[in-house]
């Protein structure tokens, strides 16, 4: 898809530039001419949308930085000096709670996306790699950044987490302790995860260059999965794209704020506006909603499994359920891309959503009577989704009749709207 | 289109909904809170200062010979429309320790607005001790810190309902909820020294025994002072304090709303013109 620059620079300073370092040409190739496919709906957007988050993040945390101090004595107050008197504290400070809820919402429906259009499948398995990367370095700055409010699920969160390294034979105690600096959750282990709290964004950032980088290669995909095949096929970035992830982007912002300015408090937990007390556990120690589903994993496995004890096995399963993202380009055996053209692979696949959520709920629930087999069996689903149905779907579905280009599938959509199809090809 | 962004909107939902279920099940509290008519609930929402200043009444005359408000400066005082001159005179009848001065001495002064509120107790181990060893938690922060569980589908509806008040509902429903009529299957539950109530999400009883009683208190505005006025005004103060910043949030939200709202409906006019002429 790179072809060759369209770019032109015309004015003096513009030509000066591009003899000596063409990163306006770099802008203009990726973000103006940049061939995107025509028919990208709103499901493709999400990309955009976590650009943006992460540069919420990263500004607001910048601020918040300034005013917050790592120190067990002083950290939950200086979080209540931010909300009470630092200038537009609040404000920032809910930004970047509700933000960090909000990023986890978009990457999953990018997630969901990629996994419904099959947006893995070659040649873009290191795009979908780099993406789980930035999946997993997520999840570490989310609940490292959780911890640092210092109140009680901060604490008690971070104590229950950093416990599940002990699971693991022989370097389990070693672990632990080198991640909380201690043998308990204390002064040292929140200004480590300060100091990586401020570090992995950047990190993220880095990788999400790598990830624009290798999608810009392979171009991406689309609803009908079939690659760009003529030039009809796409449409220049922009204006087309550019406006299309605007009004998303948008969108999306105007119900962040519902959250920010009305409901702040809603996605997080109670339990965290009581500072930490290590001499006081709360009656159920639960993460940020975001975990859930993989917190239900954990608890899902209660029974031994050989020499694997039931903690070292729900530690494991916890872990793989992220893992095994890594190697879905491989696990799915279909030539067909997109689930529009894959019945029974697009069944299982709102199944697997339907079951995700109902994961997150059971995550939120003590693990006690019928919500244990609850949690199993979904636990059970979620695996069998990658490891069993995605191989075998591939070797027994029959796939819908697949368009012979990107065109022909947009056209003929358009015909049996009824609409008049204009008649104007996509400008060059 | 319109169907998808239905759909999108209908998953974001239902990913969001995961969280109000955060909180564990449990046997408690035996009732869920009543729900109070609140001024500062909505969009629009905003404090009433004769009510937070009836609230503040409650706690200074009753509250606070236990509970502390340590977050709250004397200053911050004028959210609730006392003038520089008040705030001062009412700061002057506590006293906070200072220095050490030029010679090393710690030395007490009458507190001036910029002081936080002194606490009942020099520290917690002190308010334990003098309270049969439950500590009676700081109210800074505690409209913020107690919530009970919602439940499916409830904690759906919420959202878009904008439900935000579940802390002082639970004061309010906490504070009025003393009863002497103790349901025979909890009766052998009742610690020594702890108070049954159907509201407390703690257990079937409580340290604190009922406090409020009608006219304990006589409001400077000739509100009558019954136990249910009382338990909302001093619900509605402690809101305040947790959120002092509420009513500058919600006006900053409609403005930000709107502006986004616009902003997106022109982005939409002209994302339609530039497909119109490409069909996508």
């Amino acid at each position: 898809m790179s072809g060759h620059s369209t770019y032109q620079p015309t004015s003096g300073l513009g030509k000066w530039f591009d003899a000596r370092m063409p990163l306006p040409r770099l802008v203009h190739d990726s973000f103006v001419s940049y061939p995107v496919p025509r028919n990208l709906n709103y499901a493709y957007t999400f990309g955009g949308i976590l650009s943006i988050m992460l540069i919420v993040q990263i500004a607001t945390g910048i601020v918040l930085a300034m005013h917050y101090a790592a120190n067990t004595a002083v950290a939950f107050s200086s979080v209540e000096h931010i909300m009470r008197d630092v200038n537009w504290g609040w404000m920032i400070r809910y930004m970047h709670m509700n933000g960090a809820s909000f990023f986890f919402i978009a990457v999953y429906l990018h997630i969901g996306r990629g996994l419904y259009y099959g947006s893995y499948k070659a040649p873009r398995e290191l795009l979908w790699i780099l993406g789980c990367i930035i999946f997993l370095l997520m999840m570490a700055t989310a609940f490292m950044g959780y911890v640092l409010p210092w109140g009680q699920m901060s604490f008690w969160g971070a104590t229950v987490i950093t416990g599940f390294f002990t699971a693991f034979p022989v370097i389990g105690d070693w672990l632990q302790t080198l991640l909380l600096g201690g043998f308990a959750v204390d002064n040292p282990t929140l200004n480590r995860f300060f100091s990586l709290h401020y570090l992995l964004p950047f990190m993220i950032l880095g990788v999400v260059i790598l990830h624009v980088w290798a999608l810009h290669v392979t171009g991406q995909t689309n609803p009908t999965g079939i690659e760009v095949k003529h030039k009809t096929d796409t449409l220049p970035f922009t204006p087309f794209a550019t406006v299309k992830d605007a009004f998303a982007m948008l969108l999306f912002l105007l119900v962040f704020a519902y959250f920010i300015f009305y409901m702040p408090n809603y996605l997080g937990h109670p339990d965290n506006y009581i500072e930490a007390d290590p001499l006081k556990t709360p009656a159920h120690i639960v993460p940020e909603w975001y975990f859930l589903p993989f917190y239900a994993i954990l608890r899902a496995i209660t029974f031994n499994i050989g020499p694997i004890d039931s903690k070292l096995g729900g530690v494991l399963a916890m872990f793989g359920a992220v893992l095994v993202l890594f190697v879905v380009p491989w696990l799915d055996t279909s030539k067909v891309r997109s689930a529009a053209y894959r019945p029974w692979y697009k069944m299982f696949f709102w199944l697997f959503v339907v079951n995700a959520l109902f994961l997150g709920w059971l995550g939120s629930r003590p693990a006690e009577g019928w919500y244990i087999p609850a949690m199993q069996l979904s636990t059970l689903y979620y695996f069998a989704f990658f490891l069993v149905i995605m191989p075998l779907l591939g070797l027994f579905e029959t796939p819908r009749r697949l368009p012979n280009s990107i065109t022909e599938a947009v056209l003929e959509k358009t015909k049996s709207k009824g609409g008049a199809a204009p008649a104007a090809m996509p400008a060059e | 289109m319109i169907s998808k962004l239905k759909a999108l909107a209908a998953a974001i939902v239902m990913g969001l909904s995961v969280s109000g279920a955060a909180q564990a099940a449990g046997d408690y509290p035996i009732n869920k809170p009543r729900h109070v008519d609140w001024t500062f609930a909505g969009p629009f929402g905003h404090y009433d200062e004769q009510q937070l200043q009836r609230g503040l009444k409650v706690y200074k005359e009753v509250c606070s010979s236990c509970h502390a408000i340590s977050r709250v400066a004397f200053r911050t005082l004028a959210d609730l429309g006392y003038s520089e001159e008040q705030i001062k005179a009412l700061a002057a009848e506590y006293t906070v320790m200072d220095g050490p001065n030029a010679d090393g001495e710690m030395f007490e002064r009458p507190a001036i607005p910029s002081d936080r509120w002194p606490a009942p107790y020099a520290n917690k181990e002190a308010a334990q001790a003098a309270n049969n060893g439950a500590y009676p938690p700081d109210f800074s922060l505690l409209a913020k810190a107690r919530a009970v569980e919602r439940g499916f589908p409830w904690f759906v509806f919420d959202i878009f309902t904008m439900y935000a008040e579940l802390g002082p509902d639970y004061i309010y429903s906490l504070m009025t909820g003393y009863t002497d009529e103790i349901p025979e299957h909890y009766a052998d539950q009742i610690a020594e020294g702890t108070y049954f109530n159907p509201y407390f999400k703690g257990g079937p009883a409580l340290a604190m025994p009922n406090i409020l009683s009608d006219d304990l208190i006589s409001y400077d505005d000739g509100t009558p002072a019954t136990v249910d006025q009382m338990a909302q005004d001093v619900a509605a103060f402690m809101m305040w304090a947790a959120e002092p910043k509420l009513e500058e949030r919600k006006e900053t939200g409609f403005r930000v709303m709107v502006f986004l709202a616009v902003f997106a409906g022109m982005v939409y006019l002209l994302k339609r013109r530039v497909f119109a002429s490409v069909a996508h």
